[in-house]
């Protein structure tokens, strides 16, 4: 029930107080719904002879073609398998860190703020410079006497970035859902009978549904989009569709073609959204009874 | 008969604080064990202590014989009834109650006989679908009750299961309690703060105060021979009176001699006098040889009159009354032997009277 309240606190931030929310409205209107328009538009033009624009789905049909969709695949195979790894990982975590004395704060700015004071482009040049092929890694193997292991541009080392970067975004939802769950559920079931492994699986697995949802959300969804994270470890044969919008507007100059690859995006995203939010939904109706 | 529960020398520290002191409490196969006392006083613990999710500081407890240190919860054949419930929010009301049974592996047409079956029992008939947090306190302590009951456990621990209950629905889920105790033949080990609830459904109750035993015994005993002023106040207010015990039979409080049926203490040992107030019949023909005092406050308590009354040497008593008195009128009672009780100045004592007998 409380975290219900709280969620949808935090869904309207601005209930009965619509006058201080204009700015916010305005700022929303201004930075990401006109140049989504504008994606939109050129999206669905080309500019004909003579610099008229005209209305054409060239793009939208040149977007479909196997190239960008193997792209399109390999995309959404890593962002798969990073959120996986990110589970895997930020559950245990978040559960740890639940349990540890520390106070919220202190652990939102390990997580967040530290790494924030150094930019992710940064952060990640220098795991190039680590995981090159002459960086301190291998040169720490080859003085124990192994062979040098090529770690950059490898799958595994763009599995390896976007897990690095996206890992927080996990750990924090389902900390939270894990901080405010109550531990008397796990005690009731195993008074049932449940041992560790099936109150675990029976019941604060589906009791941090909501969390696990929201993390798969939150990765899934920039590590599908993502770029530079994953050309600079992984290379050129490592391409990803974020990559590949980047350079139709910076390298190519084709904004039109671009903005069609845009909005595949954008509709994946939301469809993606919509089937978290329904899963989520059931989730959190069944907490909520 | 067999012991289920003992409790051996057992106390217990949170945090260098002493929560149980010294327990020792043995609880009888198909018992009805009350654990009665105050708010704090370490009644939860020691649930917790017997269904595994405490472990004592020190001391021993024995389940059916075995020293159940380190065995876990789940191994141990108990099931708890939560203070708070703890329903499980994801789950309806069917499978909040089928938990136990699936985990046993229990055939599913078997499980839906059982888990319909304690539907019935407790009034929630057709209520399986419903979610466990759209019900009412009531309604979800009685699903508290089912989801433990459907184990058919050989000891049920009982939290204060029916605090959340209105007055009627908590008399009827008493004696359904006290029916089902019985016609199971499981043992309980019921908590609860209320001595009247204590009182009718018990075999047996141990009055706690601060984590220590101190009394034990059946009802009839408890109320009639409270074993010092904590249990006297605790199972109903009383008039608890300093004294004198001058000689076997005979003590000395409020400015008088009195005769009375206990014994066996030194002469001139100071005692406690208990005086139940139901046991007080005022009138206003005040006579030779009656305690008399002035009313100060008159309050109606449905059956009867709670009176307060101003006696001399400053002693204020209690009195229960079918008929109504003025404040400010002077009234007066005699107090026959069978009315008090004597106690020793201070004691508990956790050794059960048919531990005494034995001896
Ligand atoms: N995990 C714990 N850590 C520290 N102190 C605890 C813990 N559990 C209980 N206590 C303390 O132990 C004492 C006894 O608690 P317990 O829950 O057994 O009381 P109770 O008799 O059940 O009270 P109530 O009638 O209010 O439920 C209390 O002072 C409580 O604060
Ligand atoms: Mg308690």
């Amino acid at each position: 029930m409380k975290q219900a309240l709280h969620k949808n606190k935090m869904n309207n931030p601005f209930v009965g107080s619509r006058a201080f929310a204009l700015p916010y409205y305005a700022w929303l209107a201004i930075f990401i719904i006109a140049p989504l328009i504008l994606i939109v538009l050129y999206a669905f033009t080309r500019t004909g002879s003579g610099g008229v624009t005209v209305l054409t789905m060239e793009n939208i049909v040149n977007a479909f073609s196997p190239t960008y969709m193997t792209v399109f695949g390999r995309s959404a195979l890593y962002a798969l398998a990073a959120t996986a790894i990110c589970l895997a990982l930020g559950y245990p975590v978040a559960y740890l860190l639940s349990k540890m004395k520390a106070n919220r704060a202190a652990i939102i700015s390990i997580l967040f703020i530290l790494p924030m004071w150094m930019n992710f482009l940064l952060r990640t040049y220098a795991w190039r410079a680590l995981l090159d092929n002459s960086g301190i890694i291998n040169q720490l193997l080859m003085a124990i006497g192994l062979e040098p292991v090529q770690f950059l541009y490898t799958g595994g080392a763009v599995l390896f970035g976007l897990v690095y970067n996206f890992l927080p975004f996990m750990i924090l939802p389902i900390y939270s859902v894990f901080q405010k769950m109550d531990t008397s559920y796990a005690i009731a079931a195993q008074d049932l009978g449940a041992n560790r492994w099936q109150t675990f699986w029976k019941v604060t697995v589906p009791l941090t549904k909501s969390g696990i949802i929201s993390g798969i959300t939150m990765v899934f969804m920039p590590a599908m989009t993502t770029f530079v994270i994953t050309r600079l470890l992984g290379g050129s044969h490592f391409m990803m569709y974020g990559d590949v919008i980047e350079m139709q507007f910076l390298l190519m100059s084709e904004w039109n073609f671009g903005s069609a690859l845009a909005v595949i995006m954008l509709l994946l995203t939301i469809i993606f959204m919509w089937v978290m939010r329904k899963y989520d939904k059931e989730g959190e109706g069944a907490a909520l009874m | 008969m067999e012991h289920v529960i003992d409790f051996k020398n057992v106390y217990k520290e949170f945090d260098g604080v002493d929560v149980l002191s010294n327990i020792n409490l043995y609880i009888k196969q198909n018992e009805f064990m009350t654990l009665l006392g105050p708010s704090g006083c370490g009644k939860t613990t020691m649930l917790r202590i017997i269904g595994g999710f405490e472990e004592p500081t020190g001391g021993n407890v024995l389940l059916f014989g075995e020293n159940i240190k380190g065995v876990p919860p789940y191994k141990r054949r108990v099931n708890t009834v939560f203070q708070r419930y703890a329903l499980f929010p994801h789950l309806n009301v069917f499978e909040n109650i089928a938990f136990g049974l699936k985990l046993k592996k229990t055939e599913k047409s078997v499980i839906k006989k059982r888990v319909e079956d304690m539907l019935k029992l407790v009034g929630l008939k057709n209520y399986g679908d419903r979610d466990v947090s759209r019900l009412s306190g009531g309604q979800q302590q009685r699903i508290a009750i089912a989801r433990a009951l459907v184990n058919e456990p050989e000891v049920l621990l009982l939290d204060e299961p029916l605090g959340a209950l209105d007055l009627k629905f908590r008399q009827g889920m008493q004696l359904e309690l006290k029916r089902m105790q019985k016609s199971l033949g499981i043992t309980f080990v019921y908590v609860t703060h209320d001595q009247e609830e204590a009182l009718t459904m018990s075999d047996a109750i141990a009055v706690m105060d601060e984590g220590v035993i101190q009394q034990v015994g059946t009802p009839e005993q408890i109320y009639n021979e409270p074993r010092n002023s904590f249990v006297a106040d605790f199972i109903g207010e009383s008039n608890i009176i300093d004294g004198i015990m001058k000689a076997d039979y005979l003590v000395h409080f409020a400015g008088n001699d009195f005769k009375c049926l206990d014994r066996g203490f030194n002469e001139n040992e100071p005692v406690r006098v208990v005086v139940r107030p139901e046991d007080i019949e005022i009138t206003r023909g005040i006579k030779d040889g009656m305690i008399t005092g002035t009313v100060t406050s008159t309050l109606f308590m449905g059956v009867h009159y709670e009176i307060r009354l101003d006696g001399k040497n400053g002693f204020e008593w209690l009195v229960h009354s079918t008929d109504q008195f003025q404040i400010g009128e002077e009234v007066g009672f005699i107090l026959e032997p069978n009315d008090i009780h004597v106690m020793e100045a201070s004691s508990y004592d956790n050794v059960r009277i048919d531990d005494m007998e034995a001896v």
